[in-house]
């Protein structure tokens, strides 16, 4: 036997005696206990009680009513919704620096996206200038969406729940607003960078080098209020959001730093980097942060604890493991060596594991509470994106076997498939995430709720033609490539219906976009007739609210 | 003692260790075992300085987000090779590639062997202008910029002008192809690895052997 299989066969009885390990260790309660936790994010006399900070303060009573009349009258102790006024109020700013950096970047990103769909079905549109060739618009979309919408919104919903699970108010942000700045700065510098030509030529890792140590200072700031408000935290447990993102945000300056050394890697081993990398930043850095939302979100909206928390810990566990040596799966058919590429097939299939802990634990919570998605526009968001967590990873976990790779490897249909994944689940969990927490973070409501249901309406049916007609597209184009008897221009053709359609659905989600970015203005501009608080005249000035947070009153 | 004490040690050191973990086996395993893969004995060669220009060309217009270089092995899937793609790619193929262009699309043609399906100069230079002048139905991304587009009565005799059909010639206008463009197709003209593999040199980056069932 050489060395490799030997290698191969030492990962795998690693990783399952890893997971025996944890799952004795569980039932030791060496992971601390189970249904204790769970309830963390209830204060007492809370549970029961739904919470739903983007709707009115009428339609608050008829979803309280709906879900459980009984507990509409049961009272919070006072000094601890008292404590948890000063925990939002210690995270408002940087959240809300990191959420309106956000939204900016969406609104960008779907124009990068929007224009590198279209240039593949109009390939001689705005064909004049270079800038916008489609080899440079393709990696700002991306480029843009995964460190300037996702990496931001992301990082704003970790700053705002870290303070509210710890029972503490945060500490160090003006390490996460120094961060947030040097990382919005080191986005703009990459994508103007790619847009003159000047690229790595790395997928994900395209920002060059220099700007990439803007990138990883960031990060890292980003993360120094996590630790300090760790270290002093109230609480005896960890709530499982605070697992999630402490490790996202412990990883992520690691995998970037790693991936970006210059003059390190090179040829295959970069390839094989490469997709360490990317997939990293899907799984220990994307995944992690969009579940820490969902096992606050949904439970804290129904007002009920989530159904398992030891479940959601194996989750948390067996993700961290699976997901990082998944990356394999890119080089399928590639000059790799055959273990690296077994191994990635080997653990993406294992990543059914945290993915049904996350989908049972999820699906029981919501579980005779769905009537609640009609109540809440926070929680139809949410709940969907987390359905879609589960959609694309299985779809995620087939596509790594050999022989579904063969047809969809080098097609359109992965690129739906990231898309279901990124944007299906993370971003829905994002914009369900943000719905909640505005509210609290302005004092003020959304001032026309009614566009928030287009928004969800606009994205839903947007993501929906775009992930059927790309995935029909793409396998049917993966059918023409493997058949070496037609020509290759019949692969070509044949996706181009689909990639109009693709540009239709792009539509609909960046029109979806721009109703979220109005209406998230005109909040933070405090628009609107209904407001919670008396307006002071010389307050609605954006950045006062940066400045000096206002008292709840609700 | 409290049985949430040591949560933040727990979650630091179990992160940390699964992450070292993967970057070992995926990073730090296939630089040790490719670090000794050269192409020594092969017809490869390092890239020239017009060709290495060319492939940063390459690199900045994005051409790997549609076009692969990775011939997959017949084994696998036939196609590539009854197109003329070329054999399957080995990992000493690539020893002198920095960055790595093995790409992850197909919406255009696997480019590993392009200059031994298309060895013509002029071919590139004139499909790089107008891809749909040569190859009807294309929906590559046109590249009139890589290109000057002067009188015909100015031409010089050092300007590569390119000969288009017909049809997308302009009557008095000469296309001119500017030295990135020429760079380009240098690099394009360079991709060729047709060249026997040596045996036993390629170690484990062999996608051969099956040695694991899945």
């Amino acid at each position: 036997m050489d060395i490799t299989v030997i290698l191969l066969l030492m990962t795998f009885l690693v990783s399952v005696g890893a997971l025996m390990v944890f799952v004795w260790s569980m039932s030791k309660g060496l992971f601390g206990t189970g249904p204790e936790a769970s309830r963390l994010i209830f204060d007492q006399g809370e549970q029961g009680k739904i919470e739903d900070p983007a709707l009115t303060e009428i339609q608050r009573k008829a979803f309280q009513q709906d879900m459980n009349p009984a507990a509409a009258n049961q009272h919070s102790m006072d000094t601890e919704l008292q404590e948890r006024l000063v925990a939002d109020q210690s995270s408002a700013g940087p959240a809300l620096l990191c959420l309106t950096l956000a939204v900016i970047w969406l609104f960008w990103g779907s124009i990068a996206g929007m224009i590198a769909s279209m240039k593949l079905h109009l390939p001689d549109w705005w064909v004049a200038s270079e800038w916008i060739t489609f080899g440079r618009i393709r990696p700002v979309h991306l480029n843009i969406v995964a460190y300037g919408w996702c990496s931001f919104a992301g990082v704003g919903i970790a700053l705002w729940m870290i303070p509210r699970l710890l029972k503490t108010p945060l500490r160090g942000a003006r390490y996460a607003y120094a961060g947030a700045l040097v990382w919005h700065v080191g986005v703009t510098l990459g994508v103007a960078s790619i847009l003159a030509g000047l690229s790595d030529g790395l997928e994900w890792l395209e920002f060059p080098w220099q700007v990439d140590i803007l990138l990883f200072t960031g990060g890292g700031l980003m993360a120094v209020p996590l630790v300090m408000t760790l270290l002093n935290r109230k609480v005896d447990h960890l709530y499982v959001s605070v697992w999630y993102m402490g490790a996202a945000l412990l990883w992520f300056p690691v995998l970037f730093g790693v991936a970006n050394i210059p003059n390190l890697h090179f040829g295959v081993q970069e390839a094989t980097m490469n997709w360490w990398y990317g997939h990293n930043a899907l799984g220990l850095w994307f995944t992690p942060l969009g579940l820490a939302a969902a096992y606050y979100f949904i439970p804290k909206v129904i007002g009920k604890p989530i159904h398992s928390y030891n479940l959601s810990l194996l989750g948390f566990w067996s993700l961290a493991f699976f997901y990082s040596q998944v990356g394999g799966h890119h080089l399928i058919g590639g000059p790799v060596p055959s273990w690296f590429i077994t191994m990635g097939i080997v653990q993406s299939v294992m990543m059914v594991i945290p993915v049904l802990a996350v989908a049972i634990n999820q699906h029981m919570t919501v579980l005779g509470n769905f009537r609640a998605l009609k109540h809440s526009p926070t929680l139809r968001f949410i709940v969907i994106g987390a359905m879609m967590y589960t959609l694309a990873s299985v779809q995620g976990s087939m596509e790594s076997l050999r022989n579904v790779n063969l047809v969809t490897h080098f097609t359109h249909y992965t690129v739906a498939h990231a898309h279901i994944g990124l944007y299906g689940f993370f971003s829905f969990v994002m914009f369900g995430s943000i719905y909640f927490v505005m509210p609290r973070i302005t004092q003020w409501e959304w001032p026309y709720p009614k566009l928030i249901s287009l928004h969800f309406w606009l994205v839903t049916l947007g993501i929906g033609i775009y992930f059927v007609w790309l995935s029909i597209g793409g396998w049917l184009q993966g059918l023409i490539l493997l058949d070496g008897s037609k020509p290759f221009m019949d692969s070509v053709a044949v996706t181009l219906p689909y990639l109009e359609a693709r540009s239709l659905g792009g539509g609909l989600m960046t029109l979806g976009h721009i109703v979220f970015a109005l209406h998230f203005f005109a909040m933070a501009l405090r628009f609107g007739p209904s407001r919670m608080t008396q307006a002071v005249l010389g307050d609605s000035k954006f950045l006062n609210l940066f400045l000096k947070p206002k008292r709840v009153t609700a | 003692m409290k049985t949430g004490h040591f949560d933040e040690f727990k979650l630091v050191t179990g992160a940390m260790a699964i992450l070292a973990l993967a970057t070992s086996i995926m990073v730090v395993v296939p630089y040790l075992l490719l670090d000794k893969v050269h192409p020594v004995g092969t017809a490869l060669k390092p890239y020239s300085m017009a060709e290495l220009k060319g492939r940063n060309e390459y690199v900045s217009q994005g051409c790997v987000y549609c076009h692969s270089q990775q011939p997959r092995d017949p084994a696998f899937n036939s196609a590539d090779q009854e197109r003329g793609w070329g054999r399957p790619s080995v990992a000493s193929d690539y020893y002198y590639d920095r960055p790595h262009l093995l790409g992850t699309m197909r919406t255009g043609p696997d480019l590993m062997n392009i200059a031994v399906r298309q060895p013509s100069k002029d071919w590139h230079l004139g499909h790089l202008y107008q891809p749909r002048a040569y190859t009807p139905g294309s929906n590559m991304p046109a590249y009139p910029f890589l290109f000057e587009e002067i009188p015909a009565t100015e031409v010089r005799k050092d300007h590569v002008v390119i000969n288009l059909p017909p049809d997308f010639a302009v009557e008095g206008t000469a296309v001119v192809a500017t030295p990135r463009a020429l760079d380009l197709v240098a690099y394009l003209l360079a991709m060729d690895r047709t060249y026997p593999v040596i045996p036993g040199l390629e170690g484990d980056a062999m996608p051969k052997k099956k040695t694991v069932k899945e």
